[in-house]
C-alpha cells in the first residue's frame, strides 16, 4: 500500500500526479521535453536510457513502462531493449549508445562518478554536447522519478501485458497529465 | 572545467539551464512549487531539506546555494542550517522536521529505503500526507538537480561570499529562467 492516501488501483507516478496535480504538470512537461523533443537521439534510445537507469535503481514500474515505450518505438528491433537491460555490452547498439549508457550508469551512482574519460570516450564515438547533456539529464531525472515512485510506495502492477499497453500509449500520446479526480485535492 | 561547452560566466545549474532552456522551464516550475510555499512546511524547512539532501549527495554547489537560501529565511542563522545539513538530530528543530529529514535521507539512498516505521513516526509527529509527499518529492528533486550539476561538472564557485548574493535573489524573486537570462548578482 502507498505511504500516503493516493487513488487506489492507479499505478506508479499517475497516482502521485493525481494526488498533487499541481506538481504533476511540470513533472510530465519535463518528461515530455526530455524524451520527445527533436533530438539526434531517437525516442527509442532516450526511453531506453530511462529504462536502463530505472533498472539500476530497481524501480520496476518505471523500468517496465519505459522499456515498453522504447520497444514501441523500436518496432521490429524491439528485442534490443531486453538485450540492453540484460547486458548492454553484448547488445546490438552503436558504440556511441554504449558510451552514453555508461555515462547514464555513472550518473545513477552519483554525478561526481562521471569522469573526464567517460566523456572523452563518448566524444570519440561521435557524441555531441547536446547528446551528453540530454543523457546526463535523463539519468538524473529518472534518479528523481524512481525515488518519487518508490519513496511513496506507489502501486506497481505485475502484469506484463499492462505495461505493453502503457508503452504503446506513451509512444503514441507522449506524457499527458491524467485527469484530476472528482472533487479535486 | 564543465564536461560540455556552457557559458563560463554562469555558476552551477544556471549554466546548464542556459544551455537547455526548454528543460529549465519545468525544472524552475518544480523548484517554485516545492520550495516557495509555506503551506504545511515553511520555505525555510523546505530549503533545509534541499540542503541536507545536497549535502548527502556531496554536491557542493547545491548544498551551499540552498543552505544560503534557507539562512535568508532564518534571519541569517547559518549555524542552524549547517547543523541540519550535517547532524539534524542535534539541531533545534521540531520532532516533525527530524522525522521528515530522516525520510529525506532514506529517499537520497533510494526510494525503497523509506520504511513504514519512518512514515508512521512522521505522522505521529503531526506530518500530513501532503508534508510527506512534499518531503519525498523535494528529496527526489535534489537527487536530480545534484546529479545534473555534478554529472556535467558545472562551474562551482569556491568563493563562499558569492552564495548569499544569489540566495538573496532567489529569496526575493523565486526560481525561474530569469536566473540565467539577466546579469548575475554582484
Amino acid at each position: 500500500m502507498a505511504h500516503i492516501n493516493v487513488p487506489e488501483g492507479v499505478p506508479g507516478i499517475r497516482s502521485l500526479v493525481m494526488f498533487r496535480p499541481e506538481t504533476g504538470k511540470p513533472l510530465y512537461e519535463l518528461a515530455q521535453v526530455l524524451l520527445r523533443r527533436k533530438s539526434t537521439l531517437s525516442e527509442a534510445e532516450r526511453e531506453l536510457i530511462a529504462a536502463y537507469v530505472s533498472k539500476r535503481n530497481d524501480t520496476m514500474f518505471c523500468m517496465m513502462s519505459h522499456a515498453a515505450a522504447s520497444k514501441a518505438f523500436y518496432g521490429d528491433d524491439a528485442t534490443i531493449v531486453d538485450d540492453v537491460l540484460k547486458d548492454m555490452h553484448q547488445a546490438n547498439i552503436s558504440n556511441k549508445m554504449k558510451a552514453l549508457l555508461h555515462i547514464a550508469g555513472k550518473v545513477q551512482i552519483l554525478g561526481s562518478a562521471v569522469k573526464q574519460e567517460d566523456i572523452d570516450a563518448a566524444r570519440t564515438e561521435g557524441a555531441t554536447d547536446k547528446e551528453i547533456h540530454d543523457t546526463v539529464l535523463i539519468a538524473a531525472a529518472f534518479s528523481m522519478f524512481n525515488r518519487y515512485v518508490d519513496g511513496l510506495a506507489s502501486f506497481t502492477p505485475t502484469d506484463e501485458k499492462e505495461y505493453e499497453a502503457m508503452g504503446i500509449r506513451m509512444a503514441e500520446k507522449g506524457y499527458i497529465t491524467p485527469p484530476t479526480p472528482k472533487g479535486g485535492r | 572545467m564543465p564536461h560540455i561547452n556552457v557559458d563560463e560566466n554562469l555558476p552551477g545549474i544556471r549554466s546548464l539551464m542556459a544551455f537547455s532552456p526548454e528543460t529549465a522551464t519545468p525544472m524552475g516550475k518544480l523548484a517554485n512549487l516545492m520550495l516557495r510555499t509555506n503551506e504545511g512546511l515553511s520555505m525555510a524547512e523546505r530549503e533545509m531539506i534541499a540542503a541536507h539532501v545536497s549535502y548527502l549527495n556531496d554536491c557542493f554547489y547545491c548544498q551551499q546555494s540552498h543552505g544560503a537560501i534557507a539562512a535568508c529565511y532564518l534571519n541569517g542563522d547559518t549555524d542552524l542550517v549547517e547543523q541540519v545539513k550535517k547532524d539534524y538530530e542535534q539541531a533545534e528543530i521540531s520532532d516533525k522536521m527530524k522525522a521528515l529529514l530522516s525520510i529525506a535521507g532514506s529517499v537520497q539512498k533510494g526510494g525503497k529505503h523509506v520504511t513504514e516505521e519512518q512514515i508512521k513516526k512522521a505522522k505521529e509527529e503531526g506530518a500530513t500526507d501532503r508534508d510527506i509527499h512534499d518531503t519525498v518529492l523535494i528529496a527526489a528533486l535534489f537527487c536530480m538537480f545534484n546529479r545534473y550539476v555534478d554529472g556535467l561538472a558545472a562551474n562551482t564557485p569556491t568563493d563562499l561570499s558569492t552564495y548569499p548574493l544569489r540566495a538573496k535573489q532567489i529569496a526575493e524573486h523565486g526560481y525561474g529562467n530569469y536566473i540565467f537570462s539577466i546579469p548575475q548578482p554582484a
